[in-house]
């Protein structure tokens, strides 16, 4: 088998293995559906409640994707503008961290009562979850510049646009796509965790909303069917980094050349 | 006409390190030559001064008549071939050619026909849409040298440039560098620790001594070029190697004699 199908087949079997597993077990011992569902059941309630489930999916997703694209666009500016001088980013950098170390949930509910509009309020939490993976990236690989080839710029005497373009951003390229990876889960970690904290007074929309309530209700398998979704969007998110990151680095940097 | 003059150059570190004696030196339009030594000799510094990389602490450096810094304004252009082939590895051997026309804003239009002709004189014309990673180490230096002729230097400054390659590559790079040089009448500084390839390139050899760096002795090669591989294997090529080999050995004991005394 080649190392493409592998790559797919391998982790399937064990999902496949895990979920007969799991059905095989919840029917032999006939657990209530209320503590454990049988896959098959999670799978009848993801069908039959598809049209609250995926709206909710979609109203999640969105929070995510405007808040990893927050997230690149104010990351990269801070980057580029740490690396300007050694001077912003010892003086900035350790705020940058700061904002990595508070948990989102003990300021969430700040910005959801300080931000009116709960889409945006939910936008920033998630922004600020999202933000550090490419900040230190981003300047990690803006610094990570081949010493000898910086030295051949200089003698050829190239301006510093030419030095950014030509020389810092190529380099940056491998750093900030592992940036974009961590970051795209973090910001879906970051719209469920916001929506969580928001709850029934916040947008009410979004799949966390869909678990807290199934939770009061003790719908457990629409609990479990709003998990399986936000996986699987997670997943697939990082799936489409990863074909992002390949098809941009493609053939020139390690990380994503095949293994011969 | 003197194409480099090393009038009493010297180099100090801030923090005292004595890098580089006094020298003096004049290469003559057109000579190869290569500055020997081991490692602390200054001779990578004594390069990277005449191609204004290093500031030296005192002393005058000229090329062709002009500070290091107006040198175009002589007509004439240096390239800097380093250690390592220092390419982008992100752009294939096309665009890593034409870096240095790129950052100059020569127009892609005059710029390609330069960078396959600086291709076919390396003899990669058939790799121009390579990545660096799929070529050899060999063949990444042959990239390095390209991007260095295509500027069309009139002078050449080779830091230890085949070093880090297995002997047999070595051997012919050597040998198609020096039909490179002699095609296009240009001077070069070679740097190097290897006592063969300096006899086999040079017209004249400067031999280095370390701690203090320092220039001990000139050695000429005075052997016509083109030259072949038999000459490698001849007795003059075992004389001038043995003549180097003394004259370094004469420079580290003389060294040692004075730590004893």
């Amino acid at each position: 088998m080649n190392q493409s199908a592998a790559r797919v087949v391998y982790p399937l079997t064990v999902a496949l293995v895990l979920i007969g597993l799991w059905q095989g077990l919840v029917v032999a011992l006939e657990i209530p559906a209320f503590l454990v569902p049988s896959p098959a059941r999670v799978a009848q309630t993801l069908v039959a409640d598809a049209g609250l489930l995926f709206g909710a999916l979609y109203n999640t997703l969105r929070i995510t994707l405007f808040s990893f694209l927050a997230a690149v666009v104010v990351g990269v500016l801070i980057a580029a503008t740490f690396v300007q001088s050694r001077v912003i980013e010892t003086a900035f950098f350790p705020y940058a961290v700061l904002l990595q170390v508070t948990p989102i949930v003990a300021i969430a509910p700040l910005i959801i009562i300080w931000v009116k509009d709960p889409i945006a309020s939910l936008v920033i939490c998630a922004t600020l979850v999202a933000l550090f993976p490419i900040i230190s990236n981003t300047t990690l690989g803006l610094r990570s510049v081949n010493p000898g080839l910086l030295a051949y710029f200089r003698m050829n005497r190239a301006g510093r646009m030419q030095l950014l373009f030509r020389l810092r951003v190529p380099s940056a390229l491998p750093y900030f796509f592992g940036g974009l990876r961590i970051s795209s889960g973090l910001a879906l970690i970051g719209a469920v965790v916001a929506e969580f904290v928001a709850g029934t007074g916040g947008t009410g929309t979004g799949l966390a909303y869909q678990i807290l309530q199934a939770g009061y209700q003790l719908n457990i398998p629409r609990m479990f069917a709003a998990l399986v979704l936000i996986t699987v969007a997670g997943v697939l998110l990082f799936v489409l980094m990863s074909a992002l990151s390949r098809w941009a680095l493609g053939g020139w940097h390690e990380s994503e050349t095949s293994h011969e | 006409m003197p194409a480099v003059e090393v009038l009493s150059v010297e180099k100090t570190y801030p923090n005292g390190t004595q890098a580089l004696l006094p020298v003096n030196l004049t290469v003559r339009e057109g000579e190869f030559i290569t500055l020997l030594g081991p490692s602390g000799c200054g001779k990578s510094t004594l390069l990277k001064m005449v191609a204004g990389l290093l500031e030296p602490s005192d002393g005058r450096l000229l090329l062709w008549r002009k500070p290091v810094d107006q040198v175009e304004s002589s007509g004439h252009r240096l390239s800097f071939v380093f250690q390592e082939a220092t390419l982008m590895p992100w752009a294939n051997v096309l665009a890593n050619v034409r870096l240095p026309l790129d950052l100059a804003k020569v127009p892609k239009s005059t710029s390609e026909p330069r960078v396959r002709q600086a291709l076919k004189m390396v003899g990669l014309e058939r790799f121009e849409d390579n990545l660096p990673r799929q070529l050899s180490g060999g063949m990444q230096m042959r990239v390095s040298i390209a991007r260095g002729l295509v500027t069309e230097p009139t002078l050449l400054l080779m830091d230890e440039p085949f070093g880090a390659l297995d002997e047999i590559t070595r051997n012919r790079l050597d040998s198609d560098l020096l039909d490179l040089w002699q095609a296009n009448g240009l001077t070069v500084i070679f740097v190097t620790h290897s006592i063969t390839e300096a006899v086999y390139l040079s017209n004249r050899v400067i031999v280095m001594a370390a701690r203090p760096g320092r220039i001990v002795e000139e050695v000429i090669i005075d052997e016509p070029y083109p030259r072949t591989a038999d000459f490698r294997v001849s007795q003059r090529f075992a004389n001038y190697a043995k003549q180097l080999q003394d004259s370094l050995l004469r420079a580290s004991g003389a060294q040692e004699d004075e730590a004893l005394a």
